[in-house]
């Protein structure tokens, strides 16, 4: 437990001092709402229909960024491998790392509802059960992604590794946030929402508990 | 008692050996020189005895621990100065050096981590991160993290490189204080003159093979080496 904190705390640390970076990354996210609006046209109807998936779509190209700039830092000087020498445990690490990057998508994700609000009108005042939906979903997506941007983060294309690795396997949690964030924006008549959040609360704990279990074999020679 | 122990260590990289039939003792707190060209295998006997690569073939034990079974163990006992210095480039000076007191069990006290940096000169560069450093300080600051964790077995991989002629006397008095600590010292040199002077025993690596093992007194110039291109600095 004291080995998570101190890589918690570390993680957070350095997602502060790259702070710049994530600025990027929610300009980059923002952008890409931006172009989607633009391939709808005018249409208010279709552009509230469709918002739910745009968000999720925009959340998740923006993750393959956050979540490669989180390694980057771990290669330059082997500095992991300086904490796995320690030795520290490799189980502490990773969810030190997936814990961070979970909190920074997180915020991606909540920053990047108002901007869906103003580009596709699409409102809600179920505020607390969205951000419900996008901690789950971005815990959904965080542990495969920390665990496959570690993989990658030792090869040189990188780059086009994580997104080729992560997509086809969060296609659930994609799935499953997009209907959940629909029925929030759109209305749920039938009480759908909570199958839809039970998928993404299983998908995150099978994947937070494989990442724990594998991150050890990924990042050791 | 014997601190490292290796026999027929043999690692490849892709179809090429960097190491072939590696075998040798160190006895507990004995002061060695590992010697050899570029590419003669240096660098990867020292990562496979740190646990940081696997060996394909052979054995090795560190204080008696197996360096493939045994990892925790191992990792428990060595510290690592490796050519990349395990640093986190936007964190300081002082916050590199109290994640690694945190991970080690300490408290990671402003007064004691400032004491280890003054003991590298880099105390008044204590709260400057380590990306604004030149290659020299973060070698010293590297040197003040392998001290930090006060392994029994240290593995030096080009200790004095980047560093300026008084960083070689640093590296020097970090050697001295080892051996009076009791510690068991392996280190990657291509100072052949400055190791013979502080180190007891001596080995010889060519293409991935042990060539020579034993005094330093009778240790071979590396192949190649004229003597002259093996600077000594201070």
């Amino acid at each position: 437990m004291t080995d998570l904190l101190v890589a918690l705390r570390k993680d957070l640390l350095l997602q502060w001092r790259g702070r710049a970076q994530i600025v990027a990354i929610f300009a980059f996210g923002a952008a890409t709402l931006l172009l989607f609006s633009f391939a709808i046209g005018p249409d208010s109807v279709a552009l509230r229909e469709h918002a739910a998936g745009f968000l999720w779509l925009g959340l998740l190209l923006a993750s393959t960024l956050s979540l490669a700039e989180s390694f980057e830092r771990e290669m330059e000087e082997q500095a992991l491998e300086g904490l796995l020498l320690l030795p520290a445990s490799a189980r502490a690490l990773y969810y030190g790392k997936a814990i961070a990057n979970c909190a920074q998508l997180t915020l991606l994700g909540v920053a990047l509802v108002p901007v869906m609000v103003v580009l596709y009108d699409a409102g809600t005042v179920r505020l607390l059960s969205l951000l419900g939906v996008i901690l789950l979903g971005t815990a959904g997506l965080s542990a495969p992604g920390t665990l496959y941007a570690a993989m990658t983060a030792q090869t040189r294309a990188r780059q086009t590794l994580l997104p080729l690795l992560l997509f086809p396997l969060v296609v659930p949690v994609l799935l499953a946030a997009v209907k959940a964030t629909s029925l929030l924006i759109l209305g749920d008549p039938m009480g759908q929402l909570r199958p839809w959040t039970s998928l993404l609360g299983a998908f995150a704990v099978v994947h937070w508990a494989l990442g724990g279990l594998l991150f050890g074999r990924v990042v050791e020679d | 008692m014997i601190a490292v122990a290796a026999a027929g260590l043999c690692r490849r990289y892709g179809r090429r050996w960097a190491l072939t039939d590696v075998s040798f003792e160190v006895p507990e707190g004995a002061l060695v020189m590992i010697s050899g060209r570029n590419g003669s295998g240096k660098s990867t006997l020292l990562r496979v005895l740190a646990t940081a690569i696997r060996a394909d073939r052979g054995t090795a034990h560190v204080l008696g621990h197996d360096v493939r079974a045994d990892r925790e163990a191992v990792r428990e006992r060595i510290a690592l100065l490796g050519h990349r210095t395990h640093l986190y480039e936007p964190l300081t000076a002082l916050e590199n050096l109290a994640l690694v007191g945190r991970f080690l069990g300490g408290d990671g006290r402003r007064t004691a981590l400032l004491a280890a940096l003054e003991e590298v000169g880099l105390a008044d560069r204590a709260d400057d991160a380590v990306q604004t450093f030149s290659a020299g300080m973060r070698q010293r600051l590297a040197l003040a993290r392998v001290l930090q964790q006060e392994a029994r077995v240290v593995l030096l991989d080009e200790p004095y490189g980047h560093l300026d002629p008084p960083g070689f006397l640093l590296v020097d008095g970090v050697l001295r204080r080892l051996r009076g600590q009791g510690a068991t010292v392996l280190m990657a040199t291509h100072l052949i003159q400055r190791g013979r002077m502080l180190c007891d025993r001596g080995l010889v690596l060519e293409a991935g093979r042990l060539v020579y093992a034993g005094a330093t007194a009778e240790m071979p110039e590396p192949a190649g080496a004229d003597g002259a291109g093996f600077a000594e600095g201070a």
